[in-house]
């Protein structure tokens, strides 16, 4: 049978992964190829690895890590942070990895998915989408500051999401059930959509955001942000309708284990491998 | 030595690191000779049937395929490189497959609201034993990106099925010739056991 995915994330700075909340105090926390392959060992279905290197001309730093992982783990990865052209695309996954995620270059310019789709095939396009829920009384941002993108704004759908740019800075006022459909039509095989609200909380991940997203389009989302205990994770497949789970912190401080998470969410009857 | 056979098919280069990461000698080639040669051949694959074939065609490597495989040389399809082995493909209708083994290649309905492709894990139900699956145990889970699959017209070349709505063939064993849908190189130790039991044969 198919089964839902737990993922676990890596932060890479400069070639090594750091650990820290909210990208404030990054401890050392190893080498990515071998905290990655302890993963693989664990029980872990895929593993995202996220370049947060600050200054990387043409992501040279994302291909390094590409070819040093594709030597030692046998289980499908994706590499995201900074990705901005079909040419990053090319280098990463030419060196082994199955996915790229691209996050703010294809919100400023949609095309990005399609291109990368032709050329390489949606299955290795994962759009990553950072969305927070519109507080009261929510006012679309008056600049357009993606004018290449002709998506909904949240003023008009009445929708509750809106997307973020740059690492979460930016409100796009975009809605986020809106861009994951259009990142759809444009060949995204993928959606990994994270809830800032939730992200770091632990309080458990924005199930009904997850939901939205999920029942509007017809492509695998994975859910992350707010990870903090084995409930959460099955709630966000049987809630939330999630295709794979992701967390970061949680399986790096060992809080919790994969197998254990697992293990849970078979007994709440959700396939999963073991 | 296994010949990897280049032929411009995507992501070639996990097969070669897993079969490197195994001890074996391996080698990316598209040269005719040394493919005739070589002990054993793999045959990767990513992307759509009708292209391959195209290639495949134009670098005069399905000739030298099949000399090599006549002669009994160990020859293993990888996803994409599976399906080119049978006949014809619903993905591209009026290009013609390698026919080493008789089959066509159909597409996922989706039915059940499953999505196409399938990208996961999912297991195998294991038919009938063969050196390929050598300790691999009934149920085991192997990682797949594809929407198409095999329909293998002789089901005695069939080693182990999957269910994904349909009833899809995902590995096949003739002689010397084998093929998995998955990519055993994305398949944990699973996967890796397979790839050894073919560089042992």
């Amino acid at each position: 049978m198919h089964t839902i995915r737990i993922i676990p994330c890596l932060d890479v700075n400069n070639g090594r992964v750091v650990k820290g909340v909210n990208f404030v105090d990054l401890v050392d926390a190893g080498d990515p190829v071998e905290v990655a392959t302890a993963y693989d060992s664990a029980g872990a279905d895929e593993v995202v690895f996220l370049d947060i290197t600050a200054s990387s001309d043409g992501r040279a730093t994302a291909v390094e890590l590409a070819r040093a992982v594709a030597e030692k783990l046998f289980i499908p990865y994706t590499v995201g942070g900074g990705i901005r052209t079909v040419d990053d695309f090319k280098n990463i996954l030419r060196e082994g990895a199955d996915k790229v995620a691209v996050n703010s270059a294809a919100i400023r310019r949609p095309l990005l998915i399609s291109e990368a789709a032709e050329k390489f095939g949606s299955q290795c396009v994962v759009v990553a989408i950072d969305a927070r829920r519109c507080l009261e009384g929510y006012k679309v941002p008056d600049e357009d500051i993606t004018p290449d993108n002709d998506t909904v704004r949240v003023g008009e759908s009445g929708g509750k999401w809106t997307i973020f740019l740059n690492g979460g800075r930016i409100d796009t006022g975009i809605d986020a059930v809106e861009w994951a459909k259009k990142a759809e039509s444009l060949g995204a095989g993928e959606i990994l959509l994270t809830s800032m609200d939730r992200d770091g909380t632990k309080s458990g991940f924005d199930n009904e955001l997850t939901r939205a997203v999920a029942d509007s389009v017809n492509i695998p989302v994975i859910a992350s942000g707010g990870a903090g205990t084995m409930e959460h994770f099955a709630d966000a497949v049987s809630e939330g309708h999630a295709d794979a789970v992701l967390a970061a912190s949680l399986f790096h401080f060992k809080e919790l284990e994969i197998s254990k998470v697992k293990e849970y969410m078979k007994r709440r009857g959700i396939e999963v491998r073991l | 030595m296994i010949a990897i056979i280049d032929y411009d098919a995507g992501n070639i280069r996990s097969v070669e690191k897993a079969l490197i990461h195994l001890g074996a000698e391996c080698r990316l080639t598209r040269d005719i000779s040394e493919i005739e040669r070589a002990d054993k051949i793999v045959l990767p694959g990513v992307g759509a049937f009708g292209d391959a074939m195209g290639r495949l065609n134009q670098y005069g490597l399905t000739d030298a395929i099949r000399t090599a495989v006549d002669k009994g040389t160990p020859f293993l399809g990888i996803c994409l490189g599976m399906q080119v082995i049978f006949d014809e493909s619903e993905e591209s209708p009026g290009v013609k497959g390698l026919s080493l083994l008789p089959g066509k290649v159909v597409r996922f309905t989706g039915k059940d609201g499953l999505k196409v492709p399938q990208i996961g894990w999912n297991s195998l139900d294991i038919m009938k034993g063969s050196r390929l699956l050598n300790s691999v145990d009934d149920g085991a889970f192997v990682y797949f990106v594809h929407s198409y699959y095999v329909d293998a017209t002789d089901k005695d070349d069939v080693v182990a099925t999957t269910g994904y709505g349909e009833t899809a063939d995902v590995v096949v064993a003739h002689n010397n010739i084998f093929g998995c849908q998955f990519h055993p190189e994305k398949s944990s130790s699973i996967g890796l056991k397979i790839l050894k039991n073919f560089t042992d044969m």
